[in-house]
């Protein structure tokens, strides 16, 4: 790679490029890197495209929900600062309840599923046995499939007349109205989110059990502990890190939730909106002609301080278990 | 007769990763089980592409459910064609995840870059605003990224359904992470023989990443076609949709034959299953190291 004899190179040739960053780790910089090159231009020409579309499409949208959502702004009316009249406004407003309801609703039923059953799957799947990889393929497509493919698949399954119905008309249970009572249609979207997201979390699990000594489980085998038992003392306790990590991942989502609930209950959320999500209620409230800019983003504010609430209690619980 | 299972077992073909065998009714129990989640996972997408297959005389709602259409026909197909402009959105879809891809691979690797092995002013900084940045649920700010966007007038266009994403934050991180693995003494060779900036970036650092590179490129390619609540709210004109807001629109408009929007569905998710089944070892390496490490 070096040619065989050094080049002695002047500092005019050098002070063209731009320096290289040592990892942290390593020690004993050599001073002459140090100096600054002529070219300071040529990093930000690498990092100025993602800095820019970050700054536009994601900081500055934040910073301005924020504004916005002490102003009363419309969509084609700048609007004006009206204070906390937004917030107070959602603490009267039964819609936002219902969705603050349903969205955590939501998020108590997905999670504990999800953190439960994708850790069963990685288990079952993580022998090496004729064949398995097309089975770690296979429970991997629903997450690979648009969710709003995966939505109308469900609403066809789950129909009056739907297979799901078919299948207990035939062994004698009768049909059962899945998408028009509010309840079960909750729980429908529910099973359906829990559904696609199990391949999804089933890798992030494989991944860890791969990292599970197979001492634990030889000494534990030679103790006489059962496969229930050295599930609980072997197992959980090496992969709980990552069991609060998909606690945290699945429980941000299940709290955004919006697709499966919009194409499952419609863009009105269901019976008398009554299944209405507060991301459904932030997209129903501030888009079209009319849409109510501020309010929505009043909305918008209580669903990011509520996700961010959420890591960080996340997080809370697992440093404190460490501890 | 009997004893052939037996020494079959004991020859440690199919064993657990101690290298042991696995008992017969352990490996029965298995295969039943991977065969029933199996059914679960993957039997809704058969049912639906039974259902597209199914002709018009056939009852779909038949109790108990016949999986196999009688008379199977593509001519659903063609009628989706004939109620929205299904080759045209899946056109625009197309359009959208190439575009995708191209700025997520180009943008990330050049931030990722700039981030893990350039020195420079503000280094630091530059980091904190993808790490902010990828805090931001999108959910909590699509309302003003719309109002951005009809602010420079990108509305209602594919270019504006492309752009929010194009370089996402948690993408330059992984590159950088990618970037950050490598051995330092190459580059410093090269750096030592006068190579700039862009020569060790395009000569040495990128060819040796192209493992997470592809991990970026698939999942740009796959969230971007899957997408749905963004281009529900930027676009407007049904000439401009998307496959995924053209099949919300078929099923909201034509839902009363399921044979149709089955069809539709099929040829959303169909590409994309072809994708995966090919690119399959990426996905699972990105989900692992993205889901664990970034």
């Amino acid at each position: 790679m070096t040619s065989p004899l050094p080049t002695v190179r002047t500092a005019a040739e050098t002070s063209a490029n731009t320096e290289v960053t040592r990892p942290a780790k390593t020690s004993g910089e050599r001073p002459a890197s140090r100096v600054r090159r002529h070219l300071p231009t040529s990093p930000w020409l690498f990092a100025a495209p993602g800095l820019l579309v970050v700054a536009v499409f994601i900081l500055y949208p934040f910073v301005s929900t924020v504004v916005n959502s002490f102003t009363d702004r419309r969509t084609l009316i700048p609007g004006e600062f009206v204070g906390l009249a937004n917030f107070r406004e959602l603490l009267h407003d039964d819609m936002f309840w219902t969705g603050l309801r349903n969205s955590v609703l939501y998020m108590v039923g997905v999670v504990p599923a999800l953190v439960l059953l994708p850790l069963l799957l990685a288990l079952l799947v993580q022998k090496n046995i004729p064949g398995i990889t097309f089975f770690r393929s296979a429970f991997y497509t629903p997450v690979v499939a648009s969710i709003v493919v995966v939505g109308l698949i469900w609403v066809w399954m789950l129909d009056e007349r739907g297979l799901v119905n078919s299948l207990l008309e035939a062994v004698g249970i009768g049909r059962v109205g899945f998408l028009s009572d509010q309840w079960l249609l909750l729980l429908s979207a529910m099973a359906v989110t829990v559904w696609k997201g199990l391949g999804y979390y089933m890798i992030i699990y494989l991944a860890a059990l791969a990292n599970v000594p197979r001492e634990l489980h030889e000494a534990a085998s030679v103790d006489g502990a059962g496969a229930v038992r050295r599930f609980f003392t072997v197992t959980v306790p090496a992969v709980r890190s990552t069991m609060v990590l998909v606690a945290a991942l699945s429980s941000v989502a299940a709290f955004k939730v919006f697709s499966e609930v919009y194409l499952m209950a419609g863009p009105n959320g269901g019976p008398a909106g009554e299944d209405t999500t507060l991301v459904m209620l932030v997209q129903r409230t501030g888009t079209g002609l009319t849409g109510r800019v501020g309010y929505a983003s009043a909305i918008s504010v209580v669903v990011f301080v509520v996700t961010v609430a959420l890591m960080l209690l996340v997080l809370r619980a697992d440093r404190k278990e460490d501890a | 007769m009997t004893r052939k299972p037996v020494r079959r077992r004991r020859a440690p073909r199919i064993a657990d990763e101690n290298g042991r065998g696995i008992r017969l009714w352990e490996l029965v129990l298995r295969y039943a089980l991977l065969l029933a989640v199996l059914a679960i996972t993957v039997g809704p997408f058969l049912w639906q592409l039974s259902t597209s297959l199914k002709g018009t005389h056939e009852d779909i709602f038949s109790s108990p459910p016949t999986f196999l259409p009688a008379d199977p026909t593509l001519h659903n197909y063609e009628r989706v064609a004939d109620t929205i402009p299904v080759w045209d959105y899946a056109f625009n879809s197309l359009k959208v995840a190439t575009a995708n891809v191209v700025t997520n691979c180009v943008g990330s690797a050049l931030a990722g870059y700039a981030l893990a092995r350039l020195r420079y002013r503000g280094r630091r900084i530059a980091a904190l605003v993808f790490i902010l940045a990828m805090l931001v649920p999108v959910e909590s700010i699509v309302i003003a990224q719309f109002t951005t966007m009809r602010e420079l007038g990108l509305n209602n266009t594919l270019v504006g359904v492309v752009l929010p994403g194009c370089i996402a934050a948690m993408n330059v991180l992984l590159m950088r992470n990618a970037f950050l693995n490598l051995p330092y003494e190459i580059e410093e060779a090269a750096y030592v023989d006068g190579a700039n900036a862009w020569q060790r970036f395009l000569r040495i650092a990128l060819p040796s990443v192209k493992g997470t590179l592809a991990v970026v490129a698939i999942f740009a390619f796959m969230g971007a076609w899957d997408d749905f609540l963004w281009p529900l709210i930027v676009l407007s004109d049904p000439a401009k949709f998307t496959l995924t807001i053209g099949l919300n629109y078929l099923h909201g408009t034509f839902a009363n034959d399921e044979r149709i929007v089955a069809a539709g569905t099929i040829i959303a998710v169909a590409p994309l299953i072809i994708l995966f089944a090919c690119l399959q070892r990426y996905f699972f390496r990105g989900v692992g190291e993205g889901a664990v490490k970034g």
